[in-house]
């Protein structure tokens, strides 16, 4: 399929190249239109957000308030932290004016005059990059004041976060952009209504915003057919672990996981042809699947939802027949235990308790009861929290329990032979 | 204290936000590229400059992992242990790391050269394992590749 989103034509990142081939063409003919009409051809594409949630763009930008009577805000999630995903990067790097002209064409159809791009702190290179391109879009008079003499004016910033994967959960993005610490903050109110400054707001995820110049170039109608139709466009999927060509591949929506892991155009297939034991198909916080149940499952939304998953961010993370499942998640739990904010007891805590008990499993050293306790303590801490950072942390082990049982009972057996 | 140049970057971004105190992330920054560290003098005269109390900014810079409110080695290597990296031999760079630095993770080493972290994600999975020196990522990594990166540093 063409490629839209990472298209391989040389130096795309640079503006004059991006130009020569139809660059910012969707703005200029967005700033024909009316901004309701902008907002309707977005929704008719069905364009569902890339950063894990999968909720319909056009539907979140009509939640914002009409009239000037308050400031607006966008805030553009470029966090990228969830393990297992590094697409973003990739369009900051290669495509990032297709990003900002998204940004420009989001921020004209909701009455928008100032966005920041939240890029994760470690990725210092690339937030230089995007101010490059902030730069050289500013001189051409896309972005600022009376931008292509339409009267319209907005300004685009980056903000850098300083490590802190909770500042991917929109509220918390928020909070960091204002100064404060990271923390998620109560819904009601929403961002629509209370975001930035208590001001209605806004938040995209980067790979959603390049998403939407396509779609006013080439129409609603085109952009619904690419992929399957409740889940349409293209999407970056990053394939990573035991594959022999890890990196993020750009497909339609729909594609079956075992041809993303083994096409030689996708990951090429298992290291050593070895058998696949599982994969996590969007991100660590997503459900992991048996490799045997991986037949008819595809990379889109409610496909995944069918087979106990979920797309996530699209970051498949492959595990062939080797991987001890139970040094994974504990991995993955030393994760959420030291990403937790703090601020909610059930994951403050609960995630602590689940990394110790992990730990006991990885070292052997786990009861029997342990085994359905570590359930209970993730069912605990699971829709008990301000944000979805506790039911993240709760799935993996949910369902590395059900779906892999054997494995943590045979580390009890040992413990229990040896004590004996 | 910020130098002339970096008081003059400091001020200028209040422009970009309607209160001063948003400021204070992008200047913490500047401040930490300044001096490699935040100290707590550091502390009071970036919240006296954005007009928060020490206390919010002792706050947020221990909140966040990339503020540093100690001194590090002359170099900050970060080692990603998490699955994507551990699936492709993560143990292996840990190891030659702490071999080259002559420290474990999560220490300085005695004489000052390198400061050995773990890392979680850093966003480089297809390019598993890895690790970063500083802003710079180092991909696709074999044990004996990072031991000659890592041996190459002064």
């Amino acid at each position: 399929m063409e490629k839209y989103i990472l298209p391989e034509i040389p130096n795309y990142h640079q503006i004059d190249v991006y130009e020569q081939h139809g660059g910012y063409a969707a703005l200029k003919k967005v700033l024909q239109m009316k901004p309701d009409e902008v907002i309707e051809e977005v929704k008719k594409s069905g364009l569902r957000g890339r950063g894990g949630a999968c909720f319909p763009t056009g539907m979140k930008w009509s939640f914002m308030p009409k009239g000037n009577e308050r400031p607006k805000y966008l805030a553009v999630n470029g966090d990228e932290s969830e393990p297992g995903t590094f697409k973003d990067r990739q369009i900051f790097e290669l495509n990032p004016h297709m990003m900002i002209e998204g940004i420009l064409i989001g921020c004209y159809a909701m009455g928008i005059t100032s966005a920041y791009i939240y890029i994760r702190g470690e990725y210092g290179k690339w937030i230089r990059m995007v101010d490059k391109a902030l730069a050289d879009a500013y001189a051409k008079g896309y972005i600022g004041q009376n931008i292509l003499g339409t009267g319209f004016s907005t300004n685009i910033y980056t903000h850098k976060g300083a490590g802190a994967y909770i500042c991917g959960e929109e509220s918390a993005l928020m909070n960091s952009v204002e100064g404060d610490r990271g923390y998620p903050r109560i819904k009601p109110p929403f961002p629509a209504q209370k975001g930035l400054w208590s001001s209605p707001t806004t938040i995209n995820n980067v790979e959603t915003m390049t998403n939407v110049p396509l779609i006013i170039n080439k129409g609603a109608d085109w952009y619904s057919k690419i992929g399957v139709a409740k889940h349409p466009g293209p999407i970056l999927v990053g394939i990573s672990g035991h594959v022999n060509r890890p990196g993020v591949y750009e497909v339609p929506t729909g594609v079956p996981l075992l041809t993303l892991i083994n096409d030689p155009q996708y990951g090429g297939g298992v290291p050593g042809n070895k058998r696949i034991k599982a994969v996590i198909p969007g991100g660590s916080s997503t459900m992991v699947l048996r490799g045997e149940n991986l037949e008819g499952v595809n990379m889109d939304a409610d496909s995944l939802k069918a087979a106990g998953s979920s797309v996530g961010t699209a970051g498949l993370m492959v595990m062939d027949e080797d991987t001890d499942m139970v040094r994974v998640l504990a991995r993955i739990a030393h994760f959420y235990h030291h990403e937790s904010c703090g601020q909610c007891t059930p994951c403050r805590e609960g995630t602590g308790w689940l990394e110790k008990m992990l730990h006991r499993f990885e070292h052997n050293e786990a009861r029997q009861a342990d085994v359905d306790m570590l359930v209970n303590v993730a069912n605990q801490i699971e829709g008990n929290t301000i944000c979805a950072l506790g039911d993240a942390a709760a799935w993996p082990v949910q369902s590395f329990v059900k779906r892999f049982r054997e494995e943590f009972e045979k580390r009890v057996r040992t413990a229990e032979h040896s004590a004996a | 204290m910020l130098n002339k140049e970096n008081l003059e970057k400091a001020t200028a971004l209040f422009a970009r936000y309607p209160e001063k105190k948003a400021a204070l992330l992008p200047i913490l920054w500047i401040a930490q590229e300044q001096e490699g560290w935040i100290s707590t003098d550091m502390m009071k005269y970036v919240g006296d400059l954005v007009g928060v109390p020490y206390a919010h900014v002792m706050g947020v810079v221990t909140f966040y992992t990339m503020f540093n409110d100690k001194k590090l080695g002359r170099h900050h290597i970060e080692v990603c242990t998490n699955v994507s990296c551990m699936l492709r031999g993560s143990d292996k760079i840990v190891a030659a790391a702490e071999k080259v630095c002559g420290t474990k993770l999560g220490s300085t080493s005695a004489d000052g050269r390198f400061t050995l972290s773990e890392v979680e994600c850093m966003g480089a999975c297809g390019g598993a394992p890895m690790l970063a020196i500083g802003e710079e990522y180092h991909e696709h990594l074999t044990a004996e590749k990072a031991e000659q990166i890592l041996t190459n540093l002064k």
